[in-house]
């Protein structure tokens, strides 16, 4: 018997439910057996009781909630097929961050693959998405309007690398997420050839840690958030800390500080200007318009479900394309948080 | 187009001046001609273009994109050009290419009008896109950096090692792209040598006196002259040219062909534009109000010359035939000018007297009485300056007369712009007078500043608390002898007005003070500003 996708894996309040195989994707609230396609706060909380996820990202719930994350965690090695009361369930890479994979769950002759969070360019602190055939492919929208062209990260790195030059004499606050963006942006910068040393906020230390030990090569990297009399105010280098720390005493104690801000958001100027950032850098981890369109031509699903982010346009093209697409109307995934 | 791109996305984003002119000077200094020039003259105004209108890059938008997805996208960005600089999509396999400035305001110079679309179209094909967004608000005219003509042209000084006076100096005999200058700034060339003869010089501008100015300054050093409330203008001629300018260089001949055919005087003079009668003819001057009937006009016709006849009165000289008094100080060129306006006609020429004073205390009772109506206050001199092109602190000083100040009810609020658009900040404001019987209020001026943020709550909370009426947005508030709110307004100046039921115009009214301790009724009377006409503050 062949079954209909949206009885295999459907919206529940508490997240994406596959009834068959009793077990929820991303759950944004505690339950019995969860599978978490990576390690942001809003796709991988923490009180559920059995976790399914790949090595690195129970490792990354682990660093951020402590030991008792879960009740029982088990992992999932990339490519392999598990079964779950007869689903099978298999992790994919999604070239998001360390450790983020893409979910396929199939049963009865059908296949929907779960994207999670994905992006399609390369980075070095990641491996790069795989392609999933699939009957059902569930898109994340993060940046999901024909505005989003995100230029390429060398480039951005190259115009943080010249303000340096250019204003030597101030600190260079950048503003980057904690998981991801912050060892992205490092890595970038050391692929540039710029190896100074990198100062980073308290907030970043244990996660960046963790990528070194992963075998990523971060440089060197220091403590930003020094006490004592003669803190040093950092003129003419980087400072990389949590977006959140900037509305925070922490940011005074730079040299005539320069924000900037690595975000796929910083593509709209009025954002920037909101945020009072002088140097807007974008930098994302999410797909943006042309690789969203451009995947799901890859895969060719039969039909395509799209979840948080601008839902409607992607819709819309799906259906200017002539893909049956829906929206999924998950709520408690945080878009903005990129 | 890439550098230039780049540099307006850090300006918008950058709030200290010594960055942006750090920014630009950097800029400047990497760019090749013409296309710094042009960038220069994009950011200070002068750039002329045939602009596009925002319909024909939508429209262009939409060959190639659906309408809902345009819709969603607009809606989201906000902007029409960041809109459709973000959503291009070039061709498949094109290669965004750097295409010069210079190239891409030279190509729309030369474009016809029927060109432009399909020009626009292959640029946008061509630009990253940040070159389309600076193109895009290029060519819509929507180019808003927060950087001031000076602020660019410090830059310039800065990137040649010379002094901003020298370049305001040169400012409007030059054109963009500004080949000569940047020649000059680079060192390669010698400082520019203008060849329009009449051309407009940067005029010497006074700083108002602040709080203790004076305490520090000798009255000796300084000449003290009328400020008069007409229009600051130069009048040029040079090699039988003659040319009438308004303070910021614009040519208004045209609108007093009199005061340009009695211009028999070689050289360039800086004034005070005035109608009415000249000293020299014992008529007295007319007000502010009088001198409006002739601005703003391209031409004028004979009953306009004869009922306000226009004239200059002379406050310094610039060059006496083609002798560049500017370097000369204050009296050396005060008898100059006095000399030259001897020789020309009375009717249209006068000298602005001195006033004689030996104390600050002496000067400040004379400029809270002054012996006319048309005098706003007084300007200092210092006797050693030479004339500077710009505003800087210390060689001039205005100290001008201090407005008048009513009490007036409010009658009327409107919602403000922008971030006020949540607030009641535009206000009508009215005053006591007999009609039909009863005392009324009429409506005697709008202000919507002068108040503090604070103040702002208060007069947005009275507004919601007592509204009696709504004429679409507007907001009758409650307005009786005994229960309203009083404000003391400010104001410059009255004129007669046939516009206003009240008869008066109050010229720049501001909220000066909140006056919660008063009763409407104790609020002025329109008998008080009938007899304030023609009054300058
Ligand atoms: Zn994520
Ligand atoms: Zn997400």
């Amino acid at each position: 018997m062949r079954m209909k996708p949206d009885s295999l894996l459907y919206p529940a309040p508490r997240g994406l439910y596959c009834a068959k195989g009793d077990f929820y994707i991303d759950p944004v609230q505690p339950v019995e057996r969860a599978l978490i396609t990576h390690g942001h706060a809003d796709h991988a909380r923490a009180g559920h009781g059995r976790v399914l996820a790949t090595r690195e990202t129970l490792d990354i719930m682990r660093i951020r909630y402590g030991e008792g994350f879960c009740g029982e965690s088990q992992v999932a090695s990339l490519g392999e097929t598990m079964a779950i009361n007869g689903v099978r369930v298999s992790f994919h890479p999604a070239g998001h961050v360390l450790g983020s994979a893409q979910i396929s769950v199939e049963a009865g002759g059908k296949r929907i693959v779960v994207s999670g969070d994905y992006k399609r360019r390369s980075d070095p602190t990641c491996r790069p998405f795989e392609p999933v055939p699939c009957d059902v492919f569930i898109t994340e929208a993060t940046f999901g309007l024909p505005v989003f062209h995100h230029p390429d990260d060398r480039l951005e790195t190259a115009r943080l690398l010249a303000s340096l030059k250019q204003f030597p004499e101030r600190a260079h606050v950048v503003g980057a997420y904690a998981l991801g963006k912050a060892q992205r942006v490092i890595a970038l910068l050391r692929q540039h050839g710029y190896d100074e040393p990198i100062h980073i906020h308290g907030a970043l230390a244990k996660l960046c840690e963790y990528y070194q030990a992963e075998g990523i090569d971060l440089g060197d990297i220091q403590s930003a958030t020094l006490a004592g009399e003669k803190r040093p105010d950092f003129a003419g280098g980087i400072v990389i800390g949590p977006p959140s720390a900037f509305a925070d005493r922490w940011a005074r104690r730079f040299a005539e500080p320069v924000a900037v801000f690595a975000s796929g958001w910083m593509l709209i100027r009025q954002r920037a200007k909101q945020r009072g950032v002088e140097l807007p850098l974008v930098i994302s981890d999410h797909c943006d318009w042309a690789e969203l369109t451009g995947t799901i031509r890859e895969i060719a699903p039969a039909e395509v479900w799209v979840t948080h982010g601008r839902e409607e346009a992607l819709v819309r093209w799906c259906e200017l394309e002539g893909i049956p697409a829906r929206p999924l109307h998950l709520v408690g995934y945080d878009d903005e948080g990129e | 187009m890439k550098a230039f791109a780049e540099l307006l996305g850090r300006l918008v984003l950058t709030p200290q001046r010594n960055a942006k002119i750090r920014l630009l000077t950097d800029y400047f200094r990497s760019s090749p001609d013409p296309s710094r020039g042009y960038a220069l003259a994009a950011i200070a105004g002068t750039l002329s273009l045939n602009t596009v209108k925002p319909a024909l890059i939508r429209d262009l938008l939409l060959e190639r994109m659906d309408e809902v997805l345009f819709h969603y996208s607009y809606d989201y960005v906000g902007d029409l050009a960041e809109t459709v600089s973000l959503a291009w999509e070039p061709p498949e396999g094109t290669v965004p290419v750097d295409v010069p400035l210079g190239e891409v305001v030279e190509r729309l110079q030369r474009a016809g009008r029927s060109e432009v679309r399909s020009l626009v179209r292959d640029m946008l094909d061509r630009l990253d896109t940040a070159g389309r967004f600076a193109f895009l608000k290029l060519v819509t005219g929507g180019l808003r950096i927060g950087v001031s003509a000076r602020l660019a042209k410090q830059a310039l000084a800065d990137l040649g090692g010379k002094d901003i006076g020298e370049i305001e100096t040169l400012w409007h005999g030059l054109s963009p792209p500004y080949l000569p200058l940047f020649l000059w700034l680079s060192g390669e060339a010698e400082m520019p040598v203008l060849t329009t003869p009449a051309v407009f010089h940067s005029v010497m501008l006074a700083t108002p006196i602040g709080e203790g100015d004076l305490e520090g300054l000798d009255p000796a050093d300084f000449a003290a002259e009328w400020k008069w409330d007409g229009i600051r203008v130069q009048l040029a001629n040079i090699g039988g040219v003659r040319r009438l300018y308004s303070r910021s260089g614009d040519e208004i001949s045209g609108a007093f062909p009199e005061i340009v055919e009695a211009a028999g005087i070689a050289g360039v003079i800086d004034g005070e534009l005035l109608v009415g009668g000249t000293t020299r003819t014992n008529r007295s001057t007319a007000t502010f109000g009088d001198l409006q009937q002739r601005l703003n006009r391209k031409t004028v016709n004979r009953k306009l010359l004869d009922d306000y006849p226009a004239f200059i009165r002379g406050y310094d000289i610039l060059f006496t035939g083609e002798r560049d008094m500017r370097p000369e100080p204050f009296h050396a060129r005060r008898e100059a000018l006095a000399a030259l306006i001897d020789a020309a006609s009375p009717h249209h020429f006068d000298l602005s007297p001195l006033v004689p004073f030996s104390t600050w205390e002496e000067l400040d009772r004379l400029r809270s009485d002054p012996p006319d109506p048309v005098i706003e206050g007084i300007m200092l001199k210092r006797l050693d300056s030479p004339y500077l092109a710009g505003r800087m602190k210390g060689p001039w000083f205005k100290w001008k007369r201090a407005p008048f100040n009513i009490d007036a009810v409010l009658m009327y609020a409107q919602r403000g712009h922008g971030k006020r658009s949540s607030y009641y900040s535009d206000f009508t404001f009215g005053v006591w007078t007999e009609a039909e019987g009863g005392t009324t209020l009429v409506p005697v001026g709008k202000a919507y500043f002068g108040f503090t943020d604070a103040e702002l709550e208060i007069l947005d909370r009275f507004v919601r608390d007592n509204t009696v009426e709504r004429f679409g947005p507007v907001r009758a508030v409650r307005a009786e002898p005994d229960a309203g709110f009083v404000v003391e307004v400010a104001f410059e100046g009255l004129n007669r007005s046939t516009r206003h039921k009240s008869g008066v115009a109050m010229r720049f009214p501001r909220i000066a003070r909140l006056r919660q301790d008063k009763l409407p009724r104790e609020a002025d009377r329109l008998e008080t500003l009938q007899a304030m006409i023609g009054m300058k503050g």
